[in-house]
């Protein structure tokens, strides 16, 4: 029996996610490579449009869970619609994009399915009939190789950009409805509303250069070091997510997944390490200027140019070197 | 309220790395560690509960003998007391076998309400809470950026943080699980005093059978995935590093971004 591979996909008002459009990839090139169907699931409320456009690429069938009950995410109604649709049709792979919706149930769903469960895969390859996923461990300074044992479902959800959206295969697929008891699954979470978190005012998107600093600054004291960088390059401030969490910069000034996204011409990035989740905010600038005391730090992979040193003696060297090419 | 924190202790992120000899994980000796970063952030928000409801915090870690010092300083912190599952049967498994073990020592108890942190620094599943409050049968949320109680109603409300800056708010039923994000609140200093009360503290390291836990499903012998090596990425295809001096640096930096890059 050839294996279906599910790939589960997230819609907010009937628009799809673009990391889902990325697992849509990741679900093709899995199937060809174990030889198996790749098939899309969509959960939600008023999904006929939605569901038409993911049915315009290769897929063997769209499932799809349409009903008000579904209409607002919440884990409780996600976790038993996928359960008893994966216990009923028994895919070998359901694949996520890895967004927060995903991770916010995921392990919830592995718990009920007693399935295996591998986040934030950023590579796969099959190697003797088995699937070897690839994920970033500490930070991103090391990447580790795992593979499921035993039987069952295995749960995959597929970190941003790892596949690309632009190259998904274009066919036709049969829409099929999933027909469940959705009345009957408890919500498990009363949703209020969605609110702005940072309610600031700064709009660093459109910033034509951007000095962003980590938290191998050490000491919010230091920050001056910075700003004067800021000022020599006609730059904003940027920051990754400790130095918010920590009150040395405010949280409009966030940079990566819970921050802002930008790309500017320019991107310096200072004493920050490149996790994952600062690089997507900040990996499409224009030229990145990477200043780490590790030279294996992860943000050196993305920059364009780098220097290895302690940044209290580079980043004020660079100041001085700006001002002096400028006739200061 | 009865409160229970789950902390895991990690590699300390400024530590150098080394590959173990089975090239399944690093190599542990000499390596500084640390309480998780957003397990501090949780510990904290649960020190705080407890001051306004009069209630306590007793803390849980799965891990080797080394994670004692990581309980110990939760200890110092404010917790009452601690839960080290160190027996070997609960280690060398997945997310699955470590939330499960979790799940039975919390359950043993009855609290209220776990807090965990979002995600660990090593590993970094980010499924801990959650499968823990699937276990446990109680709702759950990812990420948590604010927590408003109202114990008269058996509720909490939470901020859920969403891609982008956004939150969402909701309402959750006692008893819950919340798995917090970093920045929460501002974790405290441990006091002399609290170091020294610490030393006082029971950590209790109950094996599989007191929590009536089957060793099956734990550990490795539970787990559902392997880990086939781990590996430094590729160097190389990433930046032209430049050489020298901070000062002779800097203005080769500043030149190359004028005539190469052109952005100057
Ligand atoms: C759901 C989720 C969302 C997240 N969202 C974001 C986000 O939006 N943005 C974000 O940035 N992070 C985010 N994070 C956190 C992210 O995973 C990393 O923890 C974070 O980006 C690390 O920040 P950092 O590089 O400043 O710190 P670290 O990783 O601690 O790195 C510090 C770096 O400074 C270097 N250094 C130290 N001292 C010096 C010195 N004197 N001179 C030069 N270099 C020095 C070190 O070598 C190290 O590389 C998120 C995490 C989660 C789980």
């Amino acid at each position: 029996m050839s294996k279906k591979i599910w790939i589960v996909l997230q819609q907010r008002d009937g628009k799809i996610h673009k990391m889902a459009w990325e697992a849509v990839r990741a679900g093709q090139i899995l199937a060809a490579e174990v030889g198996g169907t790749a098939e899309a699931v969509l959960l939600g409320s008023g999904l006929e449009e939605a569901a038409s456009e993911v049915g315009q690429c290769s897929l063997a069938a769209v499932h799809v869970a349409d009903d008000a009950n579904l209409a607002e995410y919440t884990p409780g109604r996600f976790v038993r619609t996928l359960e008893a649709a994966i216990n009923a049709a028994q895919p070998a792979y359901v694949l996520f994009p890895h967004t927060y919706q995903t991770v916010d149930f995921l392990g919830r769903l592995a718990q009920s399915l007693d399935a295996a469960l591998v986040p934030e895969v950023v590579a796969f390859e099959t190697v003797d009939g088995s699937v070897e996923w690839q994920r970033p461990i500490l930070g991103g300074k090391m990447f580790a190789k795992v593979r499921a044992k035993g039987s069952g479902p295995v749960l995959v959800s597929l970190q941003s950009g790892a596949y690309s959206a632009d190259e998904v295969e274009k066919g036709s697929a049969p829409i099929e409805s999933l027909n469940l008891d959705y009345a009957d699954m408890a919500a498990d979470r009363e949703i209020l509303g969605v609110e702005e978190a940072a309610g600031g005012e700064v709009d660093l998107s459109q910033a034509p250069v951007i000095v962003s600093v980590g938290r191998g600054l050490g000491d919010e004291e230091k920050m001056p070091i910075m700003q004067d960088l800021a000022d020599a390059l006609g730059a904003e401030l940027g920051a990754s997510r400790p130095v918010i969490d920590s009150g040395w910069l405010p949280r409009d000034r966030q940079i990566g997944s819970s921050g802002q996204t930008v790309t500017p011409k320019l991107y310096v990035a200072a004493g920050i390490s490149g996790a994952i989740q600062h690089l997507v905010g900040m990996k499409g600038s224009q030229v990145i200027v990477a200043i780490n005391k590790d030279a294996s730090a992860p943000i050196f992979n993305v920059a364009d140019y780098g220097i290895v040193g302690d940044l209290h003696e580079v980043v004020p060297a660079v100041t001085a070197a700006l001002k002096e090419a400028s006739g200061d | 309220m009865r409160i229970a924190v789950c902390i895991k202790q990690v590699p300390d992120t400024e530590a150098r790395l080394r590959l173990s000899g089975d090239g399944t994980w690093i190599d542990e000796e000499d390596l500084s560690f640390v309480i998780n970063e957003s397990d501090t952030y949780a510990l904290e928000e649960a020190l705080q509960i407890a001051e306004r409801t009069d209630g306590e915090v007793v803390v849980f870690s799965l891990g080797p003998e080394r994670v004692r010092e990581a309980l110990r300083k939760a200890l110092a912190l404010g917790a009452v007391r601690a839960v080290h599952l160190q027996d070997p049967a609960f280690l060398g498994g997945d997310g699955l076998t470590v939330g499960r073990a979790l799940a039975g020592a919390i359950a043993a108890e009855g609290f209220d309400l776990v807090l965990t942190g979002s995600q660990s620094d090593d590993v970094g599943f980010g499924s801990i809470g959650s499968i823990i409050a699937g276990e446990l049968g109680w709702p759950h949320a990812w990420l948590v950026m604010g927590v408003v109680l109202d114990e008269a109603n058996h509720k909490v409300k939470v901020a859920r943080e969403m891609e982008g800056g956004m939150n969402e708010i909701s309402n959750l039923d006692l008893p819950a699980v919340l798995e917090v994000q970093a920045g929460l609140n501002k974790p405290r200093y441990a006091s002399l005093k609290g170091i020294m009360q610490a030393k006082k503290k029971e950590i209790s390291e109950p094996g599989p059978g007191d929590l009536g836990l089957a060793p099956e499903g734990l550990g490795e012998s539970g787990a559902k995935i392997e880990v086939i090596s781990v590996a430094f990425p590729e160097t190389g295809k990433g930046a032209q590093m430049i050489e020298g001096d901070a000062e002779t640096a800097a203005k080769t930096l500043v030149e190359k971004l004028q005539k190469e890059a052109r952005i100057l």
